[in-house]
């Protein structure tokens, strides 16, 4: 019994750690910055050959036309999901929910706005 | 004298190779030769190559052989590519003073060490998992297919000068990798590293086959016009 419990604690603290939840700023860094750029204004390294430029995140004009769950589909299942470019893969395999919630904030911050 | 130490040093190299030390002690520096895979994003940043641990799953070992002996650049912002970026008029550009070269084996060296990553092969159950359906796929077709409809060009290089420079070229991408292994990466990308900066884009088996033969499409065009 004893070292049954001793195994599911060590179970548990093993998936914990491998679902570890990373900071929304590091994600961004990670997975964003490569197109919208290290100031989020839509001007990263990979832009110069796109049709389609990405999305300006400080412009509070359109992004405040945006709700937070669209921000949240768009970032889980890729643009096409809300009719925008196939440019902008789905991070759904890659980002657990919570943290995409916690993206969906940092975009908040970053266009100082919110929807409506 | 000369003469001696050279005939010693050579001597050494070559009983350090044999037992794969030089992907302990010059490899291992830069690449992640003994795994697991990288488990958080801050491991992520601090990469300064490829994850060396699955190579024998991954790489084609003749490919191997010929490249370390003549080595270039792959990933044309580096790895991680935000550590090699700045800020520019028209936005973020390569800062290029920040990237190092590939060090150049002699032929011997990089057919043994070639070798010897070629034994690194924990993934076999992935590997086993795939079969590569044959099937060709003209590359205005596959341009169509990926980049149109599924954005592979937003981050890789599908020719030398176009596509996105965050990510792999993958105009290579067959003549560097096992079929196998390009299949199952694409299918996920998290199986081998959980904080790939690659997408799983949920490819129907259809398409990640096409990509396959789109991929040698691309690889063969880019060995004739070399």
């Amino acid at each position: 019994m004893a070292t049954k419990l001793v195994f599911l604690l060590l179970l548990t603290a093993f998936s914990v750690q491998a679902q570890a939840k990373e900071t929304p700023a590091d994600n961004y860094k990670a997975y964003c910055v490569q197109c919208h750029g290290s100031e989020g204004t839509g001007k990263g390294v990979n832009v110069r050959d796109m049709s389609v430029v990405p999305r300006d995140h400080t412009d509070a004009k359109s992004m405040s036309g945006r709700s937070d769950e669209t921000l949240f589909k768009a970032i889980k299942e890729g643009g096409p999901s809300i009719d925008k470019s196939i440019l902008m893969p789905p991070w759904g395999s890659t980002l657990s929910d919570e943290e995409i919630n916690d993206l969906v904030q940092h975009l908040r911050m970053l266009c100082k706005c919110k929807f409506g | 004298m000369k003469r001696m130490i050279l005939v010693t040093v050579l001597g050494f190299s070559g009983a350090v190779l044999a037992e794969g030390g030089m992907l302990q002690e010059s490899c291992a520096a830069c690449h992640n030769i003994k795994g697991p895979a990288t488990q958080t994003l801050k491991a992520a940043f601090e990469k300064k190559g490829p994850a060396l641990f699955y190579a024998g799953n991954k790489y084609r070992q003749e490919w191997l052989v010929s490249w370390l002996q003549k080595p270039s650049r792959i990933r044309p912002a580096g790895m991680y590519y935000g550590g090699h970026i700045k800020p520019g008029p028209k936005g973020d550009e390569i800062d290029t003073s920040t990237l190092t070269d590939h060090i150049a084996l002699s032929k011997a060296d990089a057919t043994s060490v070639a070798a010897e990553l070629m034994k690194l092969k924990p993934h076999n159950d992935l590997i086993a998992k795939e079969k590569i359906e044959s099937g060709t796929i003209s590359k205005q077709m596959g341009e169509m297919a990926f980049n149109k409809f599924l954005g592979c060009m937003a981050c890789h290089l599908i020719e030398p000068e176009y596509g996105g420079v965050s990510g792999p070229e993958l105009y290579t991408a067959a003549k560097r990798l096992q079929p196998q292994y390009i299949v199952s990466f694409i299918r996920s990308p998290q199986a081998w590293e959980p904080k790939s900066m690659m997408p799983n884009k949920n490819l129907s088996e259809v398409n990640i086959q096409k990509m396959v033969h789109y991929l040698e499409t691309l690889s063969k065009e880019a060995t004739n016009g070399h």
